[in-house]
């Protein structure tokens, strides 16, 4: 493990958290579809990616609580924090609306995720880069997944058409959020452990253009941005999922499996 | 010296434990296996995770330690090491043959262009055509895909490459 100074050290235990606060919201949210999806192996698909999700959240939650040093594990930081300590992207904890929106969500996050990770496998931070490694092979293939769905439903029947277009609507504004940089971030970003998100507009947007107009979807043009996840502020829906997620850590301290 | 032969016991006992999901491949075979050694009375083993949330490599950890307990070794740590990260290329040819008899398409190597996945050179397990289509991005675990036979019409399960 690196040796940081403690002001560096805390800020990369945060920037672990929010990375793996992205992935269990996401995961958690995608793991409400298990027997609820419209077919069984639609069904093992989410479930499967939603599993790849939450991994991914153990391996920075576990780098956290080590880099940190006070004894806290994976699941001390997943049960045990409360909304405004949570630090994901808004649209990750939104909730899972119909099939369209769940795939309209993916897609969005897919692509800011292959971007996203293949820029954390370069950095200083060898743990972060080799969690990134394992990350950027599995998005492939749930890109691949998402992808396809929002072209088949997009150019699709007249309701999936209007489905997954009212869906892309929706989540639009909350996409800025994934390339605004908070200041903490940009120094880890000078200090070569970070990845610089707002970089990654431009990539993000030419591959969702390309999508949406295979997919016969018109790309909204609307500027609004709802942000907010990694300073702690949310929606009305992360307590809920909270709520769920914590239930019986909360009921039942320290119980285990 | 001593310690060689320990070492080489050590690889030996860890070679016959097997994979909790597909029992018909050893760890060994999958190529998790990264490292194993022995220093005062404790043993270290390093593993790679197939998968992030692979829940099948809990269960391997839990193995090596009862594997090891079991024949004397009292104090074993078994670390996970994410990098360099696992590839199915490190799955061993011996792996990829018991992958075959046990009716699941070992994974294409990463030349012949894993990331086509246009199913061209995977061949069924059972008639061994190549006219074989992709039903779904998963089967039974994360790690396989589902696919079907054009010619005996059989599904299988297709190992992914990554």
């Amino acid at each position: 493990m690196k040796e940081y100074t403690t002001e560096i050290r805390n800020m990369v235990v945060a920037y672990c958290i929010a990375l793996g606060d992205d992935s269990l919201t996401l995961g958690h949210r995608l793991s409400e579809w298990s027997s609820n999806a419209p077919f069984l192996e639609e069904d093992l698909a989410l479930t499967n990616v939603a599993l790849d999700l939450i991994g991914r959240a153990r391996m920075f939650y576990t780098y956290a609580g080590e880099l940190e040093g006070g004894g806290r594990s994976e699941d001390d930081i997943a049960y045990l924090r409360d909304c405004r300590e949570y630090r994901n992207f808004l649209i990750n904890e939104l909730p899972i609306g119909d099939f369209a929106q769940t795939m309209a969500r993916q897609l969005i996050v897919d692509v800011y995720d292959m971007g996203f990770f293949t820029e954390l496998t370069r950095s200083t931070d060898s743990t972060l880069a080799a969690i990134a490694s394992k990350a950027v092979k599995e998005s492939r293939y749930h890109l691949r997944r998402s992808k396809d769905w929002v072209i088949r439903l997009g150019d699709g029947t007249d309701e999936s058409h209007q489905r997954m277009q009212t869906a892309i609507n929706t989540l639009w504004d909350y996409v800025p959020e994934l390339f605004a940089m908070p200041a903490d971030e940009q120094l880890l970003l000078d200090a070569g452990i970070a990845v610089d998100r707002s970089a990654l507009k431009y990539v993000w947007q030419s591959t969702i253009d390309e999508i949406l107009h295979r997919a016969t979807l018109e790309i909204p043009t609307g500027n609004h941005s709802i942000e907010g996840g990694r300073e702690g502020i949310h929606t009305e829906h992360l307590g809920f999922l909270l709520t769920e997620l914590q239930y019986l850590q909360r009921a039942y301290p320290g119980l285990q499996w | 010296m001593h310690n060689e032969i320990q070492s080489t016991h050590l690889r030996d006992l860890l070679s016959t434990i097997c994979d909790p999901e597909i029992p018909v491949l050893t760890l060994q075979d999958l190529g998790v296996l990264r490292d194993v050694s022995l220093e005062d009375d404790e043993v270290t083993v390093l593993i790679t995770p197939t998968y992030s949330g692979c829940p099948a490599v809990d269960a391997m950890s839990r193995d090596i330690e009862s594997t090891l307990n079991a024949a004397g070794y009292e104090h074993v740590k078994v670390r996970q090491v994410l990098s360099p990260a696992w590839s199915t290329d490190w799955m061993s040819d011996e792996g990829r043959k018991k992958l075959l008899a046990y009716g699941i398409a070992p994974p294409l190597r990463k030349e012949s262009g894993c990331n086509n996945h246009k199913g061209a050179h995977i061949a069924c397990p059972q008639c061994n055509s190549e006219r074989v289509k992709r039903i779904s991005e998963f089967g039974s675990t994360a790690c396989k895909a589902l696919y079907q036979c054009r010619d005996c019409l059989e599904p299988f399960d297709y190992f992914k490459c990554i």
